[in-house]
């Protein structure tokens, strides 16, 4: 069934789809009316949820803690300052392996207060060792919940679905609604092989000595660093585990394809833009231009941000004359984090692209195309081979 | 690739006794289950288990009566404060230190 709504009520439609069992959120707007949605769901009958209230975003992610421990599909949805009051939480979801899903609808963060789009939320939260998909419409929005439950339950790990506020979260668009009993051939119920248990009494991350000790069993346990050094082997393994999933759902759908990076116009071209979010959409309007000039250019968008897809971004770039790195966010006192991420993994290229780095739409300035395709003309103009520089541009005083 | 070759190493132990040494002598008052008013006890059927459940040391058994194992019990007073008959009475240790030795 097509519909015409918002992305946020698209996200709340994949995780009813998902048949989550336990959900708790605070509202925080641009996420607000997903919560509304879902709270609503809930007491129409229309999901057989739980739907936990809660007096903070703390406490959201604690529940679903909670009950993802128990072996529950659990979801929570936040943004900005919401997500960094649960920001030790969201250490602990990972640290303890829950495949717990969470909408990120980016917003700038505080100070000053502001509400609207940026990335620097969820960009805040990288090294957190969750999963960061970004989706660019509302489609992939929906789509994106679905496969993100799939990922996190098969590599235990949670999963961040992060989609842009206002642009998207409030915007209307069309999207397909798949059937219910489409979603369960692709999403079988969740079971966990580590779960707390009356019958079966189990401790979980209880304070873990540096070094490794013998359980009751006499079996060595593992210490905190074998454990967390199988969180990042788990996390570069469940690249194949992403791509996996991605195929299978295109198997179902019919819809998707590009689990690392979604390429327009990137075959042939000299030139591409880079960027995460709806940003490469809108990026595309500019490189349809600039093709009509006779340029050949290209824009990818990173879709997967966590674990980088380092391989992807070499395959994708090695031989390109240049890259123009698009990003809503900053590592402040350097560059823009998908800056450093993509010309790191571009060292170990020979003939390394020129890349240029541009900071662009903080705190929801507008982004105006006009903007980029200047800024796309005048990179391809001025770049060198081995160069790389940071700007902001849309500035006005 | 699945499930069985992820998330090798979630922490996690099972509950055993000692591992903090024989904690019962932190006790300043001992849980006494009075089994004429606990509900178990009483009845003779698998009921309640409030104390068992609530215990965050895991000495007291989900039995027939239930029975608090006092060489590990701290008396944290958890399982008087959760027993919703009042069956579990909190004493001073010392009335039994003159008995006991």
């Amino acid at each position: 069934m097509h519909v015409i709504e918002s992305g946020n009520v698209a996200a709340a439609t994949g995780v009813k789809l998902a048949r989550t069992q336990v959900i708790a959120a605070y509202p925080i707007t641009p996420q607000t009316p997903l919560t509304e949605k879902l709270s609503e769901f809930v007491s129409k009958g229309q999901m057989t949820a739980q739907y936990i209230p809660v007096e903070s975003e703390h406490s959201a992610l604690s529940v679903c803690i909670a009950a993802s421990s128990t072996g529950s599909r659990t979801f929570t949805a936040t943004s900005a300052n919401g997500l960094l009051y649960m920001s030790e939480q969201v250490h602990w979801a990972s640290g303890a392996r829950l495949p717990i899903v969470m909408c990120v609808v980016n917003r700038g963060v505080g100070a000053p207060w502001t509400v609207w789009n940026d990335h620097q939320d969820s960009i805040s939260q990288r090294d957190t060792g969750w999963i960061q998909m970004h989706a660019c419409d509302h489609q992939q929005i929906l789509d994106t919940v679905l496969k993100a439950f799939m990922v996190a339950e098969k590599v235990s790990i949670p999963v961040m679905v992060c989609y842009d506020g206002y642009l998207l979260s409030h915007s209307y668009m069309p999207f397909e609604i798949p059937k219910q009993e489409d979603v369960d051939r692709f999403l079988p119920s969740f079971s966990s092989d580590c779960k707390l248990d009356p019958e079966h009494p189990l401790n979980q991350n209880t304070v873990t000595l540096p070094d490794v000790r013998p359980d009751i069993h006499g079996n060595m346990s593992p210490g905190y660093m074998e454990i967390r050094h199988n969180l990042q082997q788990d996390l570069i393994c469940s690249l194949d585990v992403v791509k996996e999933v991605e195929d299978r759902f295109k198997g179902i759908f019919n819809r998707g394809g590009s689990p690392f990076i979604e390429s327009y116009l990137c075959e042939d071209a000299e030139y591409v833009a880079v960027c995460m979010g709806s940003l490469s959409y809108q990026l595309r309007d500019v490189v349809d231009q600039l093709r009509n000039d006779g340029q050949k250019v290209g824009v990818a968008g990173v879709r997967l941000y966590r674990p980088f897809p380092n391989q992807a971004v070499i395959d994708a770039f090695s031989g390109k004359k240049g890259l123009v790195i698009f990003e809503k966010g900053i590592s402040y006192g350097n560059q823009g984090p998908l800056f450093t991420d993509i010309t790191s993994a571009l060292y170990q290229v020979e003939e390394r692209p020129f890349a240029h780095n541009y900071i662009l739409g903080i705190g929801g300035r507008e982004i105006k195309t006009q903007d980029l395709l200047d800024t796309f003309r005048k990179s391809i103009q001025s770049g060198r081979k081995n160069e790389i520089k940071t700007e902001w541009i849309g500035l006005k005083l | 690739m699945g499930q069985d070759n992820f998330g090798k190493m979630k922490s996690h132990s099972e509950p055993g006794p000692g591992d903090g040494g024989k904690t019962g002598s932190w006790r300043v008052k001992r849980p006494i289950i009075d089994l004429t008013v606990c509900i178990p006890a009483k009845s003779g059927k698998v009921a309640c288990f409030a104390c068992w459940m609530y215990c965050p040391d895991g000495v007291i058994t989900r039995t027939i009566p239930p029975v608090i194992d006092y060489e590990y019990c701290k008396g944290c007073e958890i399982c008087a404060e959760e027993c919703p008959v009042n069956a579990i009475e909190m004493v001073e240790e010392t009335q039994f230190a003159d008995k006991e030795g």
